[in-house]
């Protein structure tokens, strides 16, 4: 029987994305700005945005496929899929299973994107306008947890104090991003620099998140083609292969009211092993990384689960001089993320790994043949996925 | 006077009832959870189905208001506008030793500023919301 694997079966091909703005500040509505970032990613790709014949993405995005292929003139569409469950613990996930389906010759070039615009909808830092709280919310939202940094942080702070983390690592997660971000001019953050003393100043969200370690509210959109590895001699770039992809989580992740028995988890306990498994490769063949902050302290658990460092390494190893390109031992967030480039729900790390392969990152990593993306921590499922060069296959 | 300002949404059983049977034993000062009769273990949060061996033939049993802090969180950001300007607040993750270690959620009663120390024992405080449309009683937690 033939190995049952994505590894190295497909490229992306092309990579796009809008113009990143504040929430509530992008002049274009948020399926105007789906499309835009699918045509810069088939220009990219160096193909004609007609012959992407499928769409894939995640947390439910509202730029349904059969409208944008009607609206993009799509020839044909074979391929319309949504990873359900997760919010942005889909955005690897739903590369894999755009892969999947180029694989499996269910489609031949698919486009995975996110476009939110939480200016136009409901913003995700905010709690319910409902009187009413029912079902698993009953539980918690009278009690005053309702945003995302509240339903989460009680995982980062059992994991703290379990093994004995101190503040500064969060710090130092927070400060790369932000540090990255000044020569990114894409980045929302861009010419706002961070440093120690502003970061201590900044009020508590909900300890131990500062201002800082949370993640922003934007409006944009991302987009990355996927096509096969043959394509790959006929493509404008570099090609960026695809090494492995993994999504879910372990046993009962969401068993409800908090009781997920491995709790103080960024849910990669299961996911990771997979991911590496496919790859053919582990944790210390990886060049670069690229996790997605939905809160710092999500990024901490996730770098530990995916054996970047153990958890009573964490004091030493993330340290700010670590986390940085081009020098760093383990650069991270080389755009900014989510932090600090645009909280494009991480498609925008995505794409800053294919820039990482290609070389053009404007922070890049000597060590580039291999980069991880790591999907939104402490949801569930979520999803981590490696992208190699020709060199690593 | 409630821990947190009136306003926040009321906690409902929902239109499935499933977890009707908790929200009426807090009413009376009860702790009453699911208990799989196939099986024999505790169960939490509510579900129609026991995890374990997967028995639908689940009781609800009254469990002591007995505890541990496993984590906690003190929160500064109001996100819905009946906590603007109220604040800090802390919510509790609570461990049941006496209930299979099942997990309750619930605000921790006192100084908001207090030092939470994971592992210290807390008890149930039922707080009553009598004259809400329905009723409904909260249950919080505080150190022993």
């Amino acid at each position: 029987m033939t190995e049952r694997t994505l590894r190295g079966k497909v490229v992306i091909a092309g990579i796009g994305e809008t113009e990143y703005y504040k929430h509530g500040q992008s002049p274009d509505s948020e399926f105007k700005l789906a499309l835009k970032a699918i045509l810069a990613a088939a220009k990219d790709a160096g193909i004609d945005p007609k012959d992407i014949d499928g769409f894939a993405s995640y947390s439910n995005d509202r730029n349904d496929p059969s409208r944008l292929a009607a609206a993009l003139g799509t020839k044909q569409l074979r391929f319309s899929n949504m990873q359900w469950g997760g919010g942005g613990g889909g955005v690897a996930a739903a590369v894999g299973n755009a892969a999947a389906a180029v694989t499996s010759g269910m489609a031949n070039c698919v486009v995975a994107f996110r476009a939110l615009a939480q200016g136009q909808f409901a913003r995700f830092g905010r709690g319910t306008g409902a009187p009413l709280a029912s079902g698993d919310d009953a539980f918690t939202i009278p009690y005053g947890i309702m945003s995302p940094a509240q339903k989460f942080v009680m995982k980062v702070v059992r994991f703290m104090h379990d093994h004995g983390v101190k503040q500064d690592t969060l710090r130092a997660i927070s400060m790369a991003s932000y540090h990255h971000a000044q020569n990114n001019p894409r980045a929302v953050m861009y010419g706002r620099p961070l440093d120690e003393a502003k970061y201590d100043a900044s009020r508590w969200i909900v300890e131990p998140f500062h201002l800082f370690d949370c993640c922003l509210e934007n409006d944009g959109a991302a987009a990355v083609i996927i096509m096969p590895a043959d394509r790959a001699k006929d493509l404008p770039h570099k090609a960026s292969y695809l090494m492995g992809v993994a999504g879910g989580s372990d046993h009962r992740c969401a068993a409800p009211i908090h009781n997920a028995p491995n709790y103080a988890s960024s849910h990669f306990a299961t996911v990771a092993p997979n991911l590496y498994e496919m790859a053919k490769m582990g944790p210390k063949d990886i060049g670069v990384v690229q996790c997605y902050e939905n809160f710092t302290g999500g990024v901490l658990m996730s770098l530990v689960e995916h054996g970047f460092c153990k958890p009573d390494e964490a004091n030493d190893l993330l340290r700010l001089e670590n986390l940085l390109a081009p020098n760093g031992k383990m650069p991270l967030n080389t755009s900014g993320g989510n932090l600090a480039e645009c909280y494009m729900h991480g498609l925008e790390l995505v794409n800053e790994a294919v820039r990482q392969i290609r070389g053009v990152s404007v922070n890049q990593a000597p060590r580039n043949d291999t980069v991880i993306v790591i999907g939104g921590p402490m949801v569930t499922p979520v999803s981590s996925l490696i992208l190699g060069s020709e060199a690593a296959l | 006077m409630s821990y947190l300002p009136e306003g926040l949404p009321a906690p409902t059983a929902g239109a499935d009832g499933l977890s009707t049977p908790y929200w009426e034993g807090t009413r009376k000062e009860k702790l009453v959870i699911q208990f799989c009769k196939g099986c024999n273990h505790w169960q939490w949060g509510p579900e129609w189905i026991c995890h374990r061996c997967n028995s639908f033939d689940l009781d609800w049993r009254e469990v002591q208001g007995r505890g541990v802090i496993y984590s906690y969180q003190r929160i500064w950001h109001p996100v819905h506008p009946a906590l603007n300007g109220h604040g800090p607040y802390i919510a509790a993750l609570v461990e049941l030793p006496g209930a299979g270690n099942v997990r309750m959620v619930g605000n921790l009663i006192g100084d908001p500023k207090q030092h939470v120390p994971i592992g210290a024992p807390v008890e149930a405080v039922f707080e009553h919301h009598n004259t809400a449309s329905p009723p409904f009683t909260l249950v919080h937690w505080r150190l022993v």
